[in-house]
């Protein structure tokens, strides 16, 4: 039977035995770790009778909680990967000069560079923000979920797919070497054949699905399900940039899922869209697919941007100043982030009138963001401000978000692009700011809101030990590109022919070691938080003295969150409330419409992974089983139509009761 | 503790110093006129945002500093939020800078848009009107870069000349993927890509040898590909010239072929002749025998298609799957390649590699005889008068 | 804590005492996965204004198209989402029957349109004009191909819904689900119209 080949390439089409990396040790002991680590957790779980509840609590989760603390999960997970990417191509470009070819070949090299920039903006940075939209939101609007509960399970678990999809071809097949955007023709089947941008491109439509559902999810939640008396201009800033984002994510991913799948029609079904014979363009996926790159930067940051909104006027005990300023400006980021595309290649040909339009709209929206920038230390201005850690990170973004800022406009004059495109300085501008703005805002979104939803602070020692070095880090390891990039250097190198450049490289290097530092840190901070809960406790549910609606809450918030929906008269509502006499209500309580958990979101998902493995693979019959059994399953989850229940009154109120004695412990 | 901090940083800084004063900050200090300028607009936008970044950073740090909890003699005043007086300025100062730099942006990326002609040698010298510009095509290849001089007649494969205070006309395409041109001491850089025709001006004021290479990932043999560019006086380059002709070998569409084949770390060749339309037939596509160039294809587009009965056509037009050589390639992994034989499919390229190309490359721009280019290197362009075996025609 | 007091002799409510009535999201929501779409549609019409003349000296839309097929096959979507009205129109009466009727006839029409195109399809084919002939193809079947899936799509959806209606009457749910199947069909005879004019008209024409 073995020794028919067309049977097995019917079973496993071009999957061999060769597609396994066991000649790679870095691959090898990389897969025993991570089966080692499976193994233990799946052990634990098995130990602590974890299933059930992980199940039922989590899996088939449709609370937008709890959601979205798994979409942060997945984000930090993915940031462990995404950053031993990082340290590889350190360590390669830290070694490789001369005759020594480093560690890495070209090949492997290449997928490195390739996979660490599509699982830190797709699988690290996505899912962090939409995380924090996912958890924040509702609870800063007075809403009880988000208007598609079932949807955001099954975004979560789309996106979670594409994150098995793209981390599969880590121990199966290999990854795209053609840099994170895919440009064609390198990406085409002519010269990139095999499995690893058939993963890229498959694990970003799966994961793509998720995030354009959760966009649509949650602007109609934004726009619905805000409590009375909120106005679009008393909704609190992250709210705002939450709903910026959003609009942003549904009208740019469908652009990525359009490019992508022409791509994909090229390598699969042998159109010519992007080839150069034929009469295909290349040029134009390069277009397309910054037409949705570009946006997606100011996804990134715009939520970044509401979180260190949120913190500076928290920690400086003071209002935010220039709140319709700040609302004005993030709309005009938003509007302005789809003109300016093509100054990611300047260098291509464009005219000069059509290069100058493009860097003079870049540089345009630096007056918005330049503007924000004000209204921050404006409100740090006449403040109060208490260090905690969220603080800290929000300080080291306004620093390093300036430099980068200014590193920015420079690429936006054409001319001085043509000197520093695609070189090492352009790799340090990005990394500016999207570690010092969308990562620290990230780091501060962690360490403001953890408390809300455990109910306890994150230890402030290990807190700032991990600000530290991720600061220190950054620097180290970013200004050395940056002088790297005056002196000419190009970024992609596997290896450098000038002896000279070594130093740089290796402080760099050094950086990220810092940084790989400040990540064990935030993870000791984690376990140590975890064993301290009880020292690091809030009962109050309003450690920081908070401003907003989520605040008003007990930490981690109910089930249905708010007992009784508030009613807001000003857009600092929860210290409006707190300052006029707010008196919690203690009966009266109600029923609560709420809806049931369902698992179909996990069921699709895996699902989904087969019907991609299958089409990666060419096993066809797995592409049609998968494909059909996903069909099968969202219409028989429609035939379901008793989606809610109500949580008795009773039950509302022995909870509330709770949080009364709990509070009245603490005065 | 930031205090200690602080001071270790200032003492890394200090450190970096003679570090600093050592490198070569070709960017910064390049030998072309057009980088010169761009060298200047990198200047002139940095002090330009300086004016509002330094004032920015240094309120960022008052603020934080003056305003922490424990500093009870600064003003709180918890209600104050707004002021449009402050509003107004804080628009408006990001907004004057960026009209300051927007006007920059747009006479400069005019002045030295790529595709303008040169109208100054540098600052002081305008281009004197019987200059006679070098026009040099480049075509990027998989992973090397090959140079015709079409005035010159000559043509080389990963070293480059110029005489200084000539104005060099660039023309560029690709063969496969998408490169970038890009010499630092030079100019820009610009993107050469295949089918396609991009064009740079540029003209190197010093002496010297430069560096060149692509700035744009093109696969595997992407951190290979780089050459020297050689900026020479009007003599050294006539000697040049002269060189390349005694030495070279012909460079016609069958040594074309074979040269075009994926090669990494290819030592330096030179052409004493090349064929005329050869830039234009890699450009068009249709260096290959049996292909039909992109302009032909596109004239008939234009003139409406060429009907139904078409289909032969299709072959004709099917160029993008050279890099492709082995038929298996296609349908299993590429996985293990890292550990491939070679990368480039001839061996007597491999030869040249392993007698340790690299070095010899680096060494042989100063050497007089250029001996291991052609002659030594049973490299499959010598003889290459012969007429290309015939089923190299046809492989694809 | 250090809060500046404020005049509290104000009360405002803080809170509802009743339930918070939310009105349906499901439209806005649906609208706006219908924008989304049209993106991925104006992504595809933009790629055929790109590439829509590069026949690869091959054939051009006038050797391709016929015309009488397609208006045919344009009369069909049209009539579709008429139909599809009077189903809702029945709807809105509660009349079952005659709602399932409306829609069934609905997606015969569908059905229709949908073999009229893959017969279009599979000619072109056949004459050595698939899509791998030129990007002019490419773009063609790729957007001619993706409206077709919507429409099967909707059709599967259609068949759904009658099966649901039929087994849990015109309740609010099916109400709901029926206006987004709607507006989704109306919205696909509407790309339908900028196809026929942008590809097939302008094709024919120059």
């Amino acid at each position: 039977m073995f020794s028919n080949p067309d049977l097995l390439k019917f079973i496993f089409g071009r999957l061999t035995l060769e597609a396994i990396p066991y000649h790679e040790p870095i691959l090898i002991i990389t897969f025993i770790g991570v089966a080692i680590g499976g193994l233990a957790l799946l052990g634990a779980i098995t130990y602590f009778k974890f299933w059930g509840p992980l199940w039922r609590d989590w899996i088939t989760s449709v609370d937008h909680k709890k959601i979205g603390i798994m979409y942060i999960i997945l984000a930090i997970i993915m940031l462990l990967r995404g950053f031993s990417d990082a340290l590889l191509m350190r360590a390669q470009q830290a070694i490789a000069f001369g005759d020594n070819e480093g560690f890495l070949p070209p090949h492997h090299y290449d997928q490195i560079f390739t996979a660490h920039g599509v699982i830190m903006i797709f699988f690290v940075a996505m899912p962090f923000v939409t995380g924090f939209m996912n958890f924040v939101v509702p609870l800063q609007i007075g809403a009880r979920d988000v208007s598609f509960p079932f949807l955001n399970n099954f975004s979560f678990w789309m996106t979670t797919a594409g994150a098995i999809i793209i981390m599969l071809s880590l121990f199966i097949g290999e990854f795209a070497r053609t840099g994170w955007l895919a440009y064609p023709p390198l990406s085409g089947a002519a010269y990139t054949p095999g499995v690893g941008v058939d993963y890229y491109l498959w694990g970003l439509q799966v994961a793509g699905v998720g995030t354009t559902l959760s966009g649509i999810n949650l602007i109609a939640t934004i726009v619905k399900m805000r409590a009375p008396g909120m106005t679009f201009m008393k909704m609190p800033i992250f709210t705002w940039t939450s709903l910026c984002t959003n609009i942003l994510i549904v009208a740019t991913f469908p652009i990525l899922t359009a490019t992508l799948a022409l791509l994909t029609l090229d390598r699969y079904v042998g159109t010519n869209f992007f080839t150069n014979d034929l009469g295909g363009n290349p040029m134009m996926y390069v277009n397309l697919i910054w037409i949705w790159g570009h946006p997606e930067v100011y996804i990134l940051v715009l939520p970044a941007f509401g979180i260190f909104s949120e913190v500076v006027a928290t920690f400086s005990g003071k209002r935010l100043f220039g709140y319709a300023s700040m609302v004005y400006a993030t709309c005009v980021i938003m509007i302005l982030s789809y003109l300016v595309w093509l100054h990611h290649f300047f260098t291509m040909g464009s005219g000069a009138s059509v290069n100058a339009f493009f860097g003079i709209t870049t540089m345009i929206i630096s007056i918005p963001t330049g503007a924000k920038m004000f209204n921050w230390l404006f409100t740090m201005y006449r403040g109060r401000i208490t260090y905690d850690v969220p603080m800290l990170w929000t300080v080291g973004f306004m620093v390093t978000f300036v430099i980068g800022g200014m590193t920015g406009v420079m690429l936006a004059v054409p001319p001085a692009d043509f000197v520093l495109h695609n070189s090492l300085f352009l790799i340090a501008h990005f990394h500016n700011v999207i570690i010092g703005g969308v990562l620290f805002g990230l780091l501060a979104g962690v360490n403001y809101w953890f408390p809300k939803a455990f109910g306890f602070k994150l230890d402030a020692f290990w807190g700032k030990l991990s600000f530290w070095f991720w600061l220190i880090g950054f620097y180290v390891a970013f200004m050395p590109l940056y002088v790297l990039g005056l002196m000419g250097v190009t970024r992609r190198l596997q290896h450098i022919e000038d002896p000279s450049l070594q130093i740089w490289f290796v402080i760099a290097a050094i950086g990220a070691v810092l940084i790989a530092c400040g990540i064990a840190c935030f993870i000791i901070q984690l376990v140590v938080s975890f064993i301290r809960r009880e020292e690091l406790r809030d009962a109050t549910g309003d450690p920081w003295n908070g401003r907003t609606l989520e605040w008003s809450t007990s930490s981690p918030p109910p089930d249905y969150n708010f007992a009784f929906t508030p009613v807001v008269h000003d857009h600092d509502s929860w210290y409006d409330m707190k300052n006029r006499g707010y008196s919690r209500p203690l009966q009266g309580f109600k029923p609560i419409h709420m809806p049931k958990n369902t698992g179909t979101g996990a069921i699709l998902s895996g699902l989904s992974i087969a019907l991609a493995f299958g089409l990666i693979w060419y096993i066809w019959w797995m592409v049609a089983v998968s494909f059909v059994a996903i069909l099968a399953v969202a219409i028989g989850h429609t035939f379901n139509y008793k989606r809610d229940f109500y949580i008795p009154a009773a039950d509302v109120s022995a909870e509330e009761e709770r949080r009364t004695e709990l509070l009245a412990k603490q005065v | 503790m930031s205090l200690m901090l602080k001071r270790l940083f200032q003492v890394f800084i200090v450190a970096l110093l003679p570090l600093l004063a050592g490198c070569d900050f070709v960017v910064m200090s390049p030998s072309g006129d057009i980088a010169a300028q761009q060298r200047d607009l990198i200047v002139v936008s940095t002090v330009l945002m300086l004016l509002i970044i330094i004032p920015v950073l240094f309120l960022i740090f008052y603020f934080a500093w003056h305003y922490r909890r424990t500093n009870t003699a600064a003003t709180y005043d918890p209600e104050w939020h707004h002021s449009t007086r402050l509003e107004v300025v804080i628009w408006s100062a990001p907004l004057a800078i960026i009209i300051a730099l927007g006007a920059v942006t747009w006479i400069s990326t005019h002045k030295l848009d790529p595709y303008r002609p040169l109208d100054r040698l540098d600052a002081d010298r305008p281009v004197p009107a019987d200059a006679k510009p070098l026009t040099v095509e480049v075509v990027a290849l998989d992973w090397k870069w090959l140079f015709f001089y079409p005035d010159l007649g000559i043509a080389t494969v990963n070293e480059l000349a110029a005489p200084v205070d000539v104005p060099i006309n660039f023309k560029l395409t690709a063969t496969s993927v998408m490169n970038s041109f890009y010499i630092p001491a030079l100019a820009g850089q610009i993107y050469a890509m295949p089918g396609m025709e991009t064009k740079l001006h540029a003209v190197i004021n010093k002496e010297g040898e430069y560096k060149g290479f692509s700035a744009n990932y093109s696969g595997l043999g992407f951190s290979n590909m780089y050459f020297k560019f050689h900026g020479m006086t009007q003599q050294g380059f006539d000697d040049w010239v002269a060189r390349v002709k005694t030495q070279g070998t012909a460079l016609n569409r069958d040594a074309y072929l074979r040269l075009e084949k994926p090669s990494e770390k290819e030592p330096v060749r030179y052409y004493a002749s090349a064929d005329k339309d050869l830039y234009k037939s890699i450009l068009n596509l249709c260096a290959q025998p049996g292909k039909m160039c992109t302009d032909e294809m596109m004239h008939i587009d234009r003139m409406g298609g060429a009907g139904k009965e078409s289909l032969e056509n299709r072959e004709k037009l099917e160029y993008d799957n050279r890099r492709v050589e082995k038929g298996e390639m296609t349908n299993s992994p590429t996985f293990p390649a890292s550990g491939e034989p070679s990368r480039s499919p001839e061996e007597p390229n491999k030869t040249v590699n392993d007698n340790g190309g690299q070095p010899m490359q680096h060494d042989m721009n100063n050497m007089p005889g250029m001996q291991h280019g052609e002659p030594s290197a049973p490299a499959p362009d010598s003889g290459s008068s012969n007429p290309a075996p015939t089923q190299l025609n046809n492989n694809n | 804590m250090s809060q500046p007091t404020f005049d509290t002799s104000e009360q405002p409510q803080f809170f509802l005492e009743e339930d918070h009535h939310i009105e349906s999201s499901t439209n806005l929501g649906f609208w706006l996965y219908l924008m989304s779409d049209c993106l991925i549609f104006a992504i595809l019409f933009a790629t055929y204004a790109v590439v829509g003349r590069n026949y690869a000296a091959g054939p051009s839309p006038a050797d391709l198209f016929e015309l009488p097929l397609v208006a045919v096959n344009t009369a069909m979507l049209l009539l579709s989402s008429i139909t599809y009205g009077f189903a809702m129109l029945q709807m809105e009466r509660n009349a079952k029957a005659e709602t399932l009727f409306w829609l069934g006839i609905t997606g015969v029409f569908g059905a229709i349109f949908i073999g009229l195109e893959l017969y279009e399809f599979i000619n072109l084919i056949h004459e050595g004009a698939g899509p791998t002939r030129s990007a002019f193809l490419s773009a063609f079947f790729t957007l001619v191909g993706t409206h077709g899936l919507h429409v099967t799509f909707g059709i599967i959806w259609l068949i759904t819904l009658m099966v649901q209606v039929s087994m849990y009457g015109l309740v609010e749910a099916n109400r709901r689900r029926l206006m987004c199947l709607s507006m989704f069909w109306h919205f696909l005879d509407v790309v339908w119209i900028g196809v026929f004019s942008f590809v097939y008209l302008i094709g024919l024409v120059g």
